[in-house]
């Protein structure tokens, strides 16, 4: 079944770090920010427009 | 022995519809799941199974595991008038509460409810699209994953846990009250402001959790109104002189895979360990629905919670010794009860999420839903100088849940993925195959015209010249592959079936 292979797979992030050579924890922290400038950058463009109205008309009947 | 831990998640999505003035939420949720039953049924791409309605005979959702219901308590009301169809992957998907719901198959592990998740997205996904093709220009409906409307109205993402009925259920309240407090700090789906009667967003800029605010109760049989941290709802869909099955109304709808993975996978293994009386240490909070939003309002994890001996706990380390004893546990029960090889897997990650929020949470942006969605607020915020209370922060925080590829939030961060593509992608129509969820959908798939109704512990035939036949299915670890593969495949029609099940002699 599926989940065979997936139980074997390791979090793959973690195994990345391990294998890299650790760089400067300078040069990492600038990375981590270009990488989230990168994302605001696409957010900001996905957002919707108009937020307030957005945010506004957002009204759902309660549920469970 | 604990029992096997059978689970499923049933989950309400927000809806909105867009581009007109006059919009209906029962309506919308009806055009959009029946706009998938038609478009499915037109490409014949597997799915629901036509024509087949959910039975509503064994739903007595105002049962009170306590035995009586309290004086002054609201009974669920069921409505049977609305949209309710069966799915040949054995869900069920339906419309509740003016909300589209989901309800997974049954599923014997963490990673197999992982998956039905995901393939619930994307089954959500499709109706989107095929609604889209039936609306005027112009028109839309939109889906959320979340929990709330950000204005004080909630709909939930409920767990279903298989119990023994003789475990006692105090012990369900204590541990699992324990459990559910403090499980927040990886569950939470994180929230922009407080919908807590009294609180601000000055004063609560995010939290962890969706849900927190919400919560009014101990224990109770409420799921709309003065919502219990312990639901008392006692309708076990199963033989009830054996079972129980634990309503977990408390969690988050998670879009991130960890989360719901270890959402799951802790609360089974904890409630595996309260069927086994194996907890030495009993966790009572002094104020448990305090001690709830105290969790979801602290984001350095650091404060303790009071305990009713007068000692107190942080949320971290009373998960640190739930995973000890879960540790423990393993050794000397084994996980067979929670998925043997996932149940390890479940371990591991727990341990490891559980290091991560220890040395520094937002190392956990592409596994944990409150710190992928806290990181961008926090970004954004930071970048046009907003303050707590922008309407581009609630914003962001709506469309983190939005189910759209091209406005999801969450579809744009990278999370850790647990489940492959090709996976979810065919538990949009394929049934798990080891709970009765397989027998429900392979009759789905093989005989829908011969089946008037299914629901989580029967499926009601009519082969025509007889009349209708009700087949239970009171035993949610039977009807796997394993059971019944050979039987499914000597039988042509579903009269065939219904002749060897009544004498299994004959041929």
């Amino acid at each position: 079944m599926a989940e065979r292979e997936q139980i074997k797979k390791p979090a793959p992030q973690r195994e990345q770090s391990e294998v890299e050579e650790a760089p400067e924890v300078s040069e990492q922290g600038q990375e981590l920010k270009a990488e989230l400038d990168e994302l605001l950058d696409e957010i900001d463009e996905v957002l919707e427009s108009n937020a307030e109205d957005f945010v506004k008309s957002y009204i759902q009947k309660g549920g469970q | 022995m604990a029992v096997p831990k059978i689970c499923g998640i049933e989950t309400e999505f927000g809806i909105a519809h867009t581009g007109t003035e006059d919009a209906n939420p029962i309506a919308a949720s009806s055009l959009l799941i029946n706009s998938y039953l038609s478009e499915v049924e037109r490409t014949g791409e597997g799915g629901p199974a036509t024509g087949v309605t959910w039975d509503f005979e064994d739903e007595m959702p105002g049962n009170d595991i306590r035995g009586i219901a309290p004086l002054g308590s609201l009974a669920p009301e069921i409505e049977t008038h609305l949209v309710n169809a069966v799915l040949t992957n054995g869900a069920r998907y339906y419309v509740d509460h003016a909300h589209p719901e989901l309800s997974t198959p049954e599923c014997s592990n963490a990673l197999d409810i992982t998956r039905y998740d995901k393939a619930a997205e994307l089954i959500l996904m499709r109706s989107m699209e095929a609604a889209a093709q039936l609306l005027p220009r112009g028109q839309a409906l939109v889906v959320y994953k979340n929990n709330s409307d950000g204005k004080g109205n909630s709909y939930g993402c409920h767990e279903n846990y298989l119990m023994a009925r003789a475990t006692p259920f105090s012990q369900i309240v204590v541990h699992g009250t324990a459990h559910l407090v403090t499980r927040q700090i990886f569950t939470g789906a994180g929230k922009v402001g407080s919908e807590a009667p009294g609180l601000t967003t000055a004063e609560v800029p995010f939290q962890l959790t969706q849900r927190a605010d919400f919560f009014e109760e101990e224990v109770g049989l409420e799921t709309t109104l003065k919502r219990p941290i312990i639901n008392t709802r006692d309708e076990p869909h199963a033989d009830a002189r054996l079972y129980r099955r634990l309503h977990v109304i408390a969690g988050d709808a998670n879009m991130s895979e960890v989360a719901t993975f270890l959402k799951v996978g802790t609360t089974a293994i904890v409630l595996a360990m309260v069927e086994d009386n194996f907890l030495p240490r009993e966790f009572r909070f002094r104020t448990p629905v305090q001690a709830m939003r105290q969790v979801s309002y602290d984001l350095s994890l650091a404060k303790p919670l009071e305990l009713a001996d007068g000692t107190s706990a942080t949320a971290l380390e009373i998960q640190w010794d739930l995973l000890d004893q879960a540790r423990k546990y393993a050794d000397s029960h084994g996980l067979d009860a929670v998925g043997g090889p996932v149940g390890e897997m479940v371990i591991d990650r727990w341990e490891q999420v559980l290091a991560g929020l220890e040395a520094d949470p937002m190392g956990l942006a592409l596994q944990l839903d409150w710190v992928a969605k806290y990181r961008l607020i926090q970004g954004l915020a930071e970048r046009h100088g907003l303050r707590p209370d922008d309407a581009r922060l609630a914003a962001l925080d709506l469309q983190y849940h939005d189910l759209r590829p091209e406005r999801s939030v969450a579809a744009r961060v990278g999370l850790e993925t647990l489940v492959s593509a090709e996976d979810a992608r065919a538990a949009i129509s394929e049934p798990p195959t080891d709970t009765r969820a397989y027998f429900r959908g392979q009759c789905l798939k093989r005989w829908a015209p011969s089946i008037v109704a299914a629901n989580w512990d029967s499926i009601v035939f009519d082969v025509g010249d007889e009349p209708l036949r009700r087949v239970p299915m009171m035993e949610p670890a039977r009807g796997t592959a394993d059971h019944v593969d050979e039987l499914l495949a000597d039988c042509d029609t579903a009269a065939d079936l219904l002749n060897r099940l009544r004498d299994p002699s004959s041929r």
